[in-house]
């Protein structure tokens, strides 16, 4: 806490401050202390002085404070780490000339431990506000200043939020946090915890009205994470961007672990591991332009449709490799990717999470033009993950991972196209001890509330309770298509075999048997769970049919204040 | 019925109304080239033939089959079971498991597949069975006819030394030497003036190029002989000396032979196939820029004495070797349909798998040797999934994720055993097609093959068109001047790519930029009725830069309709088309001139491969201001490739020499992968420690996969 002392001591010990400062660079603590900065702004301007000015004098000087925030040679040391300003981020993410700022006169309202002094305020304070647009589409944006007090939430940058939270509310258009902040400014205390909660109210209260997206660009760190948490989206930016709540000072004092910021929260920890985060690009620039791309996928709110962009990818195009996909042999791995790449315009798939929980594929692509939400098994599972065994199986990560992106699409009128290949829940004590039935019925319950368009395709294993799960007729599917290569079955015949003939020895004829009345998409189709066994090559072609007939569909749910999905 | 002539249909030429100029000329050609090649329904043959082969020259063959009415079978390992031949045969047996040793070599496999469906008769296309004469053996035992020559054919040609000796008493030129010891200078000079200049002059315990010397007169033959002996006696202690021709500049040039059961045989000209590397064909012609005439016609009869005098029958092919001065020396009979035989169908409009049925079938062979033509010129390039930027060549695997053949351009063949979606992997060869263009002259073939390779789709695996486009526009090879040497000696550093002419770095710079303009362009474009209206930016004006190759390029565009106007580098580039961001091929008219280009791949953040040329490009394009912003951006550390060993191809683990605590020295051998039919030894970069071992003999591994690390 050797930074905070120092603040709070005197301004005048300037070697102090330098000290805390380059501390303050490396965040150590959950709570981050702002130190207070010297602006060479005010080396030759006192309050009394600026009253000769005149009113547009003044405006100017505020306004070009504004843009330069925290200084020079602040924004030097910005661009050292490797990381954009607040501004150029903006300017990046935007269309040209777009950005129509907020509260650039804003300023902090504290004034204990010197920071009511003139040279310890600057306008707009820590956050750069204001909305635009990205591709001619109106969207709301915020971006921590780092180089204003390392972009610590004062109440007036938790003020500056919310206004364009409320904002994008009533206008129903998304909203996009840039952070970059050191935590909460400490100075204000209690003032700057308030911030936060406000924040975290409209997040709440945004969710499922106005898409939220949350691009990690430096460290959030303490009570901060809570926002992007209740986001939609949380995207980070590799080598430059943290994530944790507590940093590795106060890990290794309470824990005695010793671990590095990177490992404990950086992009690799939260894509891969924890899930926290959904996908992680390489530096400011990619990760803006990246952003860019995603939100045309998104409609602007819950009260827009799905977007429909132009295309040149033809609705009836064939495509002979589906023919082919998936192996012989039943347990043969192929690449859900494949498929998904075939079937979608262009081949082009944002996929979320595509580190995390690989046994699940999810993610944004477009069918004729129109935004789907994309979900799939994946059966390959590289090497270096767990055992081919659980290729393409549900278990407690995956689970999550598809009820989260699910409800996403229903919330926003995306429609799921599912392709199925899932021989079951995964088995085992790890999964029962972490609570596979509570997480596993997450995906069944969102699938089965979801009342957006949907579309199904089992291109080979459907077993099991798995199978009801997976978008299946049973929770409403629109359409549901098999593939000849689909077998929807109790379970395999192996094992099926096994019970039905405990005991008998001819097993392996019992098992030809059952192989050939139940592992085909046959007994589904009979009874109309599956309402057509399809060419797979046509699957692009029906699909895109299908969901322009159910444009219209209208489906709602029983009255009631929410739900209660099994958290 | 020209049955693998390309015909131009109607169709076509009413399509394409860029190529109608092209197309009339052609129809000319092709009314010449159309050869009498009529089935005649009288002349029954077989009812069903097994094709003991997979790939494109099982496909080949049941093409012709099914126009001669004639039932196909086709045998697959169990990976091939989706494979294309299978679909396209009237029946398919399953022979074994995916090496070849077990299915398509697998004989009892294959002779069960015969008596299952009765099959009469049994093409086994090249490769594999097709020269073992044990199989053609076990045929007769059966009563089961080979669509090739005889056992003794395949026996007597089988053998590299007994062919040679077989070739002399023919008659044939075989490579004059002086199979005895050379006894002293004079005697050098003597047999060496028999000979005939060039000699080489070569240790008889020799190798690896010691005690070798190469004389083009008496003096050289002197004083190579002094040094021969010398270095012989210095590196082997054995200063014997040989003496035989030296082949200079030597060229591969091939007769395909026809010969009947009847006594009767036919030269159909030669191919060209000097375009080699690690001794296999990359580009064949026919015929050949070199031979005149004469030359031609001596070739031909010598070929067609050897065939008489091993009562070949069948379509068979003689290699021979031939020198700068036109003289010819056999080299070896291939008793089989060979890889390239589409070329000599292309000019001589003869069916030879036809042919090579109604042989077997003991029909009599109905051209003169006057009827066999010379029609315009025919090109093939073998196109392959490997890496061309490793040794010419290094296989490559993987799933064809996208795949379309120009076949829709007129005068192009493709024959091909492979689909969108099909898998190419390390069990077989790594050929994906055999492209053929046909023209009236070799320049138009060259013409319509550079647009053929410009229209080839293939992703999903590395193939070699780069290195196929290159050949086919490099000057040496336009103009003829071909060795078996052609690519070392071109390419002396390894091939590279396609080297970019000023001109040619605008008209791809200008094509990045356009085509990165026109997707943003489309981001805008949103359908329906919005509640929220967008803002439309009427740009028409950009400022953008580009990078390639390391270097960044200032780049302004403006725009009109479809055509943009491109500043770059103080040139101006005109570039207009559909751009169409969905289709795989990119037609464009640069300053006026159509060109065909590939988008490979385009991401959000402005990275952009495209095809030019043939060769990769990987391109990035920024807005300004995204340009000068990326300055800050921190560098990202390469991973230290010195310390790892990854595979530089897909194949299997033959061994690994070291183990974890090994001391390597700079360039030990750190373990053996083989990968379709040859063994690569992958060697230390450095003297290291060995840290870690991650792969084992036995084990199959992915290009890229770590295989050693060093401390």
């Amino acid at each position: 806490m050797a930074a905070f002392a120092a603040a709070r001591s005197s301004r005048g010990v300037l070697s102090a401050i330098k000290a805390s400062f380059n501390t303050f660079a490396n965040v150590k603590h959950g709570l981050a202390v702002a130190p207070i900065a010297q602006s060479h702004l005010l080396q030759h301007a006192r309050w009394y002085s600026v009253s000769h000015l005149s009113v547009h004098e003044r405006i100017d000087r505020k306004r070009n404070a504004a843009l330069v925030g925290g200084g020079q040679k602040r924004i030097d040391a910005q661009h050292k780490r490797g990381k954009l300003t607040a501004r150029e981020r903006v300017e990046l993410l935007l269309d040209p000339d777009s950005f129509v700022e907020y509260d650039m006169f804003v300023e902090h309202r504290c004034s204990d431990f010197g920071m009511e002094e003139d040279h310890n305020k600057f306008p707009g304070d820590s956050v750069v506000t204001g909305q635009g647009r990205i591709n001619g589409r109106l969207v709301y944006v915020f971006s921590q200043d780092f180089t204003v007090f390392g972009g610590s939430l004062s109440g007036a940058h938790a003020q500056k939020i919310c206004k364009i939270m409320d904002q994008a509310m009533m206008v129903g258009a998304p909203v996009i946090g840039l952070n970059d902040s050191g935590g909460a400014r400490i100075q204000e205390g209690v003032e700057s915890l308030a911030g936060y909660a406000d924040i975290f109210l409209r997040n709440v209260l945004a969710s499922g009205v106005v898409p939220q997206i949350s691009l990690i660009m430096g460290p959030c760190a303490g009570g901060a994470v809570y926002s992007p948490a209740l986001t939609d989206f949380t995207f980070m930016v590799k080598d430059t961007s943290y994530l944790f709540i507590t940093g590795p000072d106060v890990v290794k004092s309470v824990t005695n672990e010793d671990v590095t910021q990177e490992e404990l929260g950086g992009a690799k920890t939260h894509t891969a591991v924890s899930g926290v985060a959904h996908r992680a690009f390489e530096n400011d620039i990619d990760a803006l332009l990246n952003l860019r791309d995603f939100f045309n996928f998104l409609p602007l709110s819950n009260r827009d449709p799905a977007p429909v962009t132009e295309c040149q990818d033809p609705s009836d195009r064939l495509v002979p490799g589906l023919d082919t996909v998936v192996p012989f042999e039943t347990t043969k791995a192929y690449d859900m990717l494949d498929i998904i790449q075939g079937v979608v315009d262009e081949r082009e798939f944002f996929e979320i999470m595509p580190n995390y929980a690989k046994n699940i594929v999810v993610g944004f692509a477009r069918m004729n033009g129109r935004t789907v939400g994309i979900v799939g098994n994946q059966p390959k599972v590289e090497d270096d993950d767990e055992s081919p065994v659980c290729a393409g199986c549900l278990d407690i990560n995956s689970s999550v991972k598809g009820a989260r992106f699910v409800r996403f699409c229903d919330a926003f009128n995306i429609p799921i196209i599912t392709f199925v290949d899932v021989p079951g829940f995964l088995p085992g004590t790890s999964q029962e001890y972490g609570g596979i039935i509570r997480h596993g019925a997450k995906l069944l319950f969102a699938f089965a509330e979801a009342t957006v368009p949907k579309i199904t395709i089992i291109t080979r294993k459907a077993y099991g309770g798995a199978y009801d799960v997976m978008s299946s007729k049973h929770l409403r599917g629109d359409v549901n298509y098999a593939w000849p290569s689909a077998e929807v079955a109790v379970m395999g015949a192996k094992g099926a075999v096994q019970i039905i003939f405990r005991g008998k020895t001819n097993q392996a004829e019992q098992e030809a048997e059952y192989v050939e009345k139940f592992a085909n998409p046959f007994p589904a189709a009979v009874r109309g769970f599956v309402d057509d066994i399809i060419v797979p090559s046509t699957t692009r072609k029906r699909i895109c049919r299908d969901l322009e007939v159910l444009a219209s569909k209208k489906q709602t749910n029983p009255w009631k204040k929410h739900a209660n999905i099994p958290l | 019925m020209a049955a693998y002539m390309i015909t131009p249909t109607l169709q076509r030429v009413l399509l394409s109304a860029k190529h109608v100029s092209f197309q009339s000329r052609y129809c000319v050609v092709a009314g010449r080239a159309r050869y009498s090649v009529v089935y005649d329904a009288s002349e029954k043959t077989f009812d069903k033939i097994l094709i003991a082969n997979r790939g494109e020259i099982a496909c080949r063959v049941m093409k012709t089959c099914r126009k001669m009415g004639i039932k196909t079978v086709a045998v697959h390992s169990d990976v091939d079971a989706n494979a294309v031949h299978v679909k396209m045969a009237d029946e398919a047996v399953c022979v074994g498991p995916a090496p070849t040793n077990r299915s398509y070599l697998n004989m009892d496999a294959i002779m069960d597949a015969i008596r299952i469906t009765g099959a009469q008769a049994v093409h086994p296309g090249y490769g594999f069975l097709s020269e073992n004469k044990e199989f053609a053996k076990r045929l007769a035992a059966e009563d089961v006819v080979f669509v090739g020559p005889d056992t003794h054919a395949i026996h007597a040609m089988g053998d590299k030394i007994e062919s040679k000796l077989l070739a002399k008493a023919a008659k044939v030129n075989v490579i004059p030497g002086f199979d005895g010891v050379v006894e002293n200078v004079e005697d050098a000079v003597k047999i060496a003036g028999q000979i005939g200049y060039p000699v080489m002059i070569k240790a008889s315990a020799g190798g690896g190029g010691k005690g070798m010397r190469i004389a083009w007169n008496d003096d050289e033959t002197r004083e190579g002989f002094r040094l021969s002996s010398q270095e012989a006696a210095s590196s082997f202690g054995d200063d014997r000396l040989l003496i035989e021709k030296f082949v200079d500049n030597p060229r591969h040039i091939e007769i395909q032979v026809l010969a009947d059961k009847h006594g009767n045989a036919l030269w159909l000209n030669e191919r060209e196939c000097s375009i080699q590397r690690r001794n296999q064909k990359v580009v064949e012609e026919a015929p050949s820029t070199f031979l005149d005439p004469d030359t031609r016609r001596a070739m031909g009869e010598q070929a067609v004495q050897l065939a008489k005098a091993v009562k070949y029958s069948s379509a068979g092919t003689v290699e021979f070797l031939v020198d700068s001065k036109k003289n010819f020396y056999f080299l070896e009979m291939n008793t089989r349909l060979q890889v390239e035989h589409p070329i000599t169908e292309c000019i001589t409009g003869l069916d030879l798998v036809q042919q090579m049925i109604r042989i077997a079938k003991g029909f009599p062979l109905v051209h003169r040797q006057e009827d066999i033509p010379i029609n315009g010129w025919a090109i093939e390039s073998r196109v392959y999934a490997e890496d061309p930027y490793k040794s010419f060549g290094l296989p490559s695997i993987g799933r064809l994720s996208q795949y379309q053949e120009p076949i829709s351009l007129p005068n192009v063949r493709v024959d091909s055993g492979i689909q969108e979606g099909s898998d190419i992997s390390i069990y077989y060869d790594p050929m994906i097609s055999k492209l053929v263009t046909y023209g009236a002259t070799r320049a138009e073939a060259l013409q319509k093959m550079e647009d053929a390779l410009d229209h080839y789709v293939i992703r999903g695996v590395t193939h070699n068109i780069p290195l196929l486009r290159e050949i086919i526009t490099n000057p040496r090879f336009i103009s003829g001047d071909i060795t078996t040497n052609f690519l070392p000696e071109e390419y002396p550093e390894g091939f590279t790519g396609h080297r970019l002419t000023p001109e040619g770095r605008r008209e791809l710079l200008a094509t990045a930029a356009a085509l990165y303009i026109s997707a943003q362009l489309r981001s805008q474009r949103f359908m329906g009725n919005l509640r929220v209206s967008t803002t439309s930016q009427e740009q028409s004006q950009w400022e953008l830069q580009v990078e390639l190759e390391k270097k960044s390029h200032l780049v302004s565009l403006s725009r009109s309709g479809s055509s943009f106007t491109v500043e770059v580098d103080g040139g101006s580039v005109e570039v207009s088309g559909e751009w169409n961001l969905a289709s795989a091929l990119l037609p464009l008219s640069i300053n006026g001139n159509p060109r065909v280009l590939q988008c490979l791949s385009r991401d959000a953040t402005g990275q952009i491969t495209l095809q030019y040329l043939g060769t990769q490009f990987k391109l990035r394009v920024l807005s300004r201001l995204a340009a000068k912003l990326t300055g800050h951006m921190p560098e990202k550390v390469p991973e230290d490739t010195s310390s790892i060993l990854r595979s530089p191809m897909p194949g299997s683990v033959v061994a690994v020499s070291v183990k974890p605590g090994d001391m390597v020295a700079e360039g030990q051998e750190i373990c053996v992968i083989e990968a379709m039919k040859m063994q690569n030894s992958l060697i230390a970069a450095r003297a290291a420690k060995v840290k870690s071992v991650h792969c084992k003999a036995g084990e199959t591994v992915g290009e890229g996969d770590l295989l050693v690390e060093l401390e």
